[in-house]
């Protein structure tokens, strides 16, 4: 299969790029590693005139920590995130890229493109929003910082307005996270996914945030199961409480995947499961 | 509009003029005749058309030839020179393949597993070949062909 013709760029600045972008709205994308966007151009569920090529410009692809926030450029390959020992201690975000699509996919795949694409079935998605992190998006006019949380606005549609490119994203690091998935067989999308991150004071939970992935036309935080958790001390049947709460905040439907009876139990069962490991790794262990 | 494109395939330089929509399955197969890359599945599963990319597995069903514009590639017939590869001819030896189809990628994925990790475990070697499919002789003996060429390397 080949995809329709498109013109290709290949700017060497984030300037250049934005400009590209910007000067042919609508018909434009951004290539990233392009394991998303490559196969529907391919099969022609989208067509473009226009790919700007960002892998070549300097910069975007360092992971630094800093005062406890790492900061992951968006062409990092998914692949280079296992590498990395300063991601270690970022349990869900190391979780997330053990397990993306398969690991030929994650050598080429990029953390600015699994975000970015907008698709709730991405796995990055829920763990930026359970880890609290913060999306800096860079125009030719003006660079803006946008909270994980308010970056998903609908199926494939993210807050990222015309001529805007990813630029930066900055996890704050949590006493212990995780992410867990289900998955129907190798390299699949998910039937559900969770992300868990806890700051933890002992037994007392200072903070929370949980993540669902594939239950939902956009990645979901489950709210209402942060508040239960937030400000207790967690113990067996809070836990499943909040596992319960995040299942009905779950919106998925049925489809190839499963029932939507099927997902909410999954979405229970992972819930309980990434708080569980959560807990256990902001012990240390 | 085409571009001209720079690519090292098995150590020699290609320059060639290609459209920005030309996969590198088909730069490679098309263009340089090297039909030991195979196009499976099209949909980025299966894992026949792996090659490496500057040394890293990748599916080139799902890459633009413009994406590996200056960069090194290897295909399978950039692995073997007066004899097979350890890792060929350990698959040869195990008898993990049947039909065949999937066994460059296999090999591969497989080579580029070793040069990173010289002994992985049997885990090990199950995830990094989970992004391979093989639809007729099961993986039992793959894994074994893999477990065999890294015995053979590491001597």
């Amino acid at each position: 299969m080949t995809p329709s013709s498109f013109e290709y760029f290949s700017p060497s600045t984030l300037e250049e790029a934005c400009r590209l972008l910007e000067s042919h709205p609508g018909e434009a994308r951004v290539l990233a590693g392009g394991q998303s966007l490559i196969p529907l151009l391919k099969m022609r569920f989208t067509t473009l005139s226009y790919l700007v090529d960002i892998s070549r410009i300097p910069g975007l692809s360092e992971i630094r920590e800093e005062n406890g926030t790492l900061h992951i450029g968006p062409m990092v390959r998914v692949a280079e995130l296992n590498d990395a020992p300063s991601v270690r201690q970022y349990h869900a975000i190391a979780d997330a890229a053990r397990i993306i699509a398969d690991p030929l996919v994650r050598n080429m795949g990029t953390v600015g493109g699994n975000l970015s694409h907008g698709d709730p079935s991405n796995d990055l998605p829920a763990v930026m929003i359970a880890m609290n992190a913060v999306f800096t998006v860079t125009s030719t006019v003006v660079s803006r910082r946008i909270n994980a949380r308010d970056f998903y606005l609908d199926t494939f549609t993210t807050a990222l307005k015309e001529g805007e490119i990813l630029s930066s994203i900055s996890v704050p690091g949590h006493s212990g996270s995780a992410y867990l998935k289900q998955k129907r067989s190798a390299g699949d999308f998910s039937v559900a996914g969770v992300a868990v991150a806890l700051d933890m004071d002992g037994r007392l939970c200072r903070w929370c945030g949980i993540g669902l992935t594939s239950v939902g036309p956009v990645p979901l935080s489950a709210a209402k199961a942060e508040e239960m958790l937030r400000g207790n001390e967690l113990n067996a049947s809070l836990i499943e409480r909040a596992a319960s709460e995040a299942s009905m905040e779950a919106r998925p439907s049925s489809d190839f995947y499963g029932t939507a009876e099927y997902k909410r139990y999954v979405v229970k069962k992972l819930t309980k499961e990434a708080i569980e490991l959560a807990i256990r790794r902001a012990g240390g262990q | 509009m085409e571009r001209e494109v720079s690519i090292k395939v098995n150590g020699k330089l290609y320059r060639e003029k290609v459209e920005p929509r030309m996969l590198l399955v088909h730069f490679i197969r098309e263009r340089l005749g090297l039909t030991g890359t195979h196009i499976g599945c099209d949909t980025t599963n299966c894992g026949a058309c792996t090659v490496l990319l500057d040394g890293r597995a990748v599916k080139s069903c799902t890459v633009l030839a413009v994406q590996a514009d200056g960069k090194e590639v290897t295909t399978i017939e950039g692995l073997d020179g007066e004899k097979l590869n350890p890792v060929q001819q350990a698959f040869l030896d195990t008898h993990a393949l049947q039909c065949g189809f999937c066994t460059p990628g296999m090999i591969m994925t497989a080579y580029w597993l070793l040069s990173k990790k010289p002994d992985p475990s049997e885990q090990e070697i199950r995830d990094a070949l989970s992004g391979n499919l093989c639809r007729c002789t099961g993986y039992v003996n793959i894994v074994r062909a893999v477990q065999e060429a890294s015995r053979r390397m590491r001597k």
